[in-house]
């Protein structure tokens, strides 16, 4: 027998009298570790005086040099996921959980070192693409699995572990501090051992994840569900092979659905706190702006679960119109929320806007699925995941670089984000057209039933 | 040919399995919670 094999796709199929139950926490298992990525940014300050510990010397990392950490971990999260989608498709969730968490475990202790020898190259391998890679891996591997275990809820039982992802920086962020105040000395900051305790935590974490996850056997049906006798227009019954999904339509249209979802949402997203402060000035502090940050966080991670969930009911179509529609009425808002000086508005408009922005990730796999099957959704998938690095670049550039502008024309802070406000309204427009030309997948991309069938039973 | 597990699931396992990523994910939304109620103060 060989020494992985309990990793094989085989090896994990369930037995009878397993609960689909059991397959949600081993997807957070994985999705609430790497979520950890979005409070990166909480080892930032500390990293730029690992020198001086109580100030910046001479030698010690700018912060535009640390930024390239989270950069290029965000980078090869959707590079890895659309080169390896298929790698996880065909060899199963388990070894897919187990590579992320070998990478995402190890490129923390890969830090760790970075950080021990004070060589920025070093975090750059480890957290950056190691890390990356592993973000990728454990992001798409379990959303097949469970759109496969709930065929009657995939949108809900995919937000389930897109939310985790939302909810692991909220974990993230006090853990790290907290390790950092216990490991700190006065000749350190304690920055390279919450490394390695989180990578040993988080790889431990993930592995019992890879150990709880079964994929269905073939056939197998909840108690009680069959497929419904006619689908849903735009809902197909058969697969795409995951590289024939990128000569149809209908992935570029998604491409572009999710890009503009996410690029309108990860703008704001990065700058709500200086915008409330410069939106609201003398009404919101920077102590209440962090805590409006805070409760964006949580808007996120719940709208990832609720929007997937009300997609089951309303259809995903129809879910994406909504976030398209109610966008583009609270975009425009906003800057009428700052004219009236009322906070309780603006937070709102915002917290709506992020539900929606965590909406769009967790619903998006089962609208991959209603087009194109459950064979490769995972795969296809992770190559939609590039829709999010694209607007990972465009959302803050464009926040940045307009407010930028603005202010150099003269316009007082508090009216700077305005004009962005309305340009990002402008490309939920375009994504409800992109929205709207979404029609079912031609036949001739689907695979024949007899090599679908063949696939299946090789694997 | 695939190689089944033979047992089942026990409530005890569900139990478990949620609690493992429930109380970590509880314990986040609630200090986060905490820091969100700094903007009503």
């Amino acid at each position: 027998m060989r020494p992985l094999s309990f990793l094989d796709r085989e090896r994990t199929v369930a037995g009878p009298g397993f609960s689909r139950w059991m397959v949600p926490p081993a997807a957070l298992c994985i999705h609430l570790c790497i979520g950890q990525v979005y409070a990166f940014s909480v080892f930032n300050l500390p990293m730029t005086r690992l020198i001086g510990i109580t100030a910046a010397a001479p030698g010690d990392w700018r912060l535009t040099e640390l930024g390239w950490i989270f950069t290029l971990a965000i980078f090869f999260l959707g590079v890895s996921a659309a080169v390896l989608g298929r790698w996880v498709e065909e060899g199963g969730p388990r070894r897919a959980m187990f590579a992320a968490a070998l990478c995402f475990g190890g490129g923390f202790l890969v830090a760790a070192a970075g950080v021990r020898l004070h060589d920025i190259w070093i975090i750059y391998l480890g957290y950056g693409v190691l890390g990356g890679i592993g973000l990728g891996l454990g992001y798409i591997s379990p959303v097949s699995t469970l759109i496969k275990w709930f065929p009657d809820r995939p949108g809900m039982a995919t937000g389930m572990a897109i939310m985790g992802f939302g909810g692991g920086a909220l974990i993230a962020s006090p853990l790290s501090v907290w390790l950092m105040a216990r490991f700190s000395t006065p000749a350190h900051l304690g920055v390279a051992a919450t490394f390695i305790v989180l990578g040993a935590g988080y790889f431990v974490f993930m592995m019992v994840g890879a150990a709880i996850v079964r994929i269905p056997a073939p056939g197998w049906r909840p108690a009680g569900w069959s497929p419904p006798a006619r689908q849903p227009r735009l809902v197909t019954g058969a697969n795409v092979y995951v590289y024939r999904a990128l000569k149809t339509p209908q992935f570029w249209l998604i491409w572009w659905v999710l890009c503009l979802n996410v690029t309108a949402g990860i703008g704001v997203l990065g700058q709500a706190s200086a915008m409330s402060q410069e939106m609201f000035p003398g009404k919101v502090s920077a102590v209440a702006a962090a805590g409006f940050v805070g409760l964006m966080s949580l808007f996120n991670m719940a709208g990832r679960f609720l929007w997937a969930s009300a997609s089951d009911l309303i259809g995903r179509k129809n879910t994406y119109f909504c976030f398209f529609i109610l966008g583009i009425v609270l975009y425009a808002l906003v800057p009428t929320t700052g004219r009236l000086g009322s906070v309780g508005l603006f937070v709102l408009c915002f917290v709506i806007i992020i539900s929606m922005y965590g909406g769009g990730f967790s619903t998006v796999p089962a609208y991959l699925k209603d087009m194109f099957g459950t064979r490769y959704v995972g795969a296809i998938h992770g190559m939609l995941i590039t829709a999010w690095s694209a607007a990972g670049v465009f959302g803050p550039v464009l926040v940045n670089y307009l407010r930028a502008y603005e202010i150099a024309r003269g316009v007082p802070k508090a009216d700077a984000y305005n004009l962005t406000m309305y340009l990002m309204a402008g490309l939920l427009v375009v994504g409800f057209f992109c929205n709207l030309l979404i029609g079912a997948v031609h036949e001739r991309h689907h695979m024949p039933a007899v090599q679908d069938d063949a696939t299946l039973l090789v694997q | 040919m695939s190689t089944r597990i033979p047992s089942g699931t026990r409530t005890l396992h569900l139990i478990l399995a949620w609690s493992f990523v429930g109380i970590p994910l509880l314990w986040g939304v609630l200090q986060t919670l905490r820091n969100a109620m700094k903007l009503f103060h």
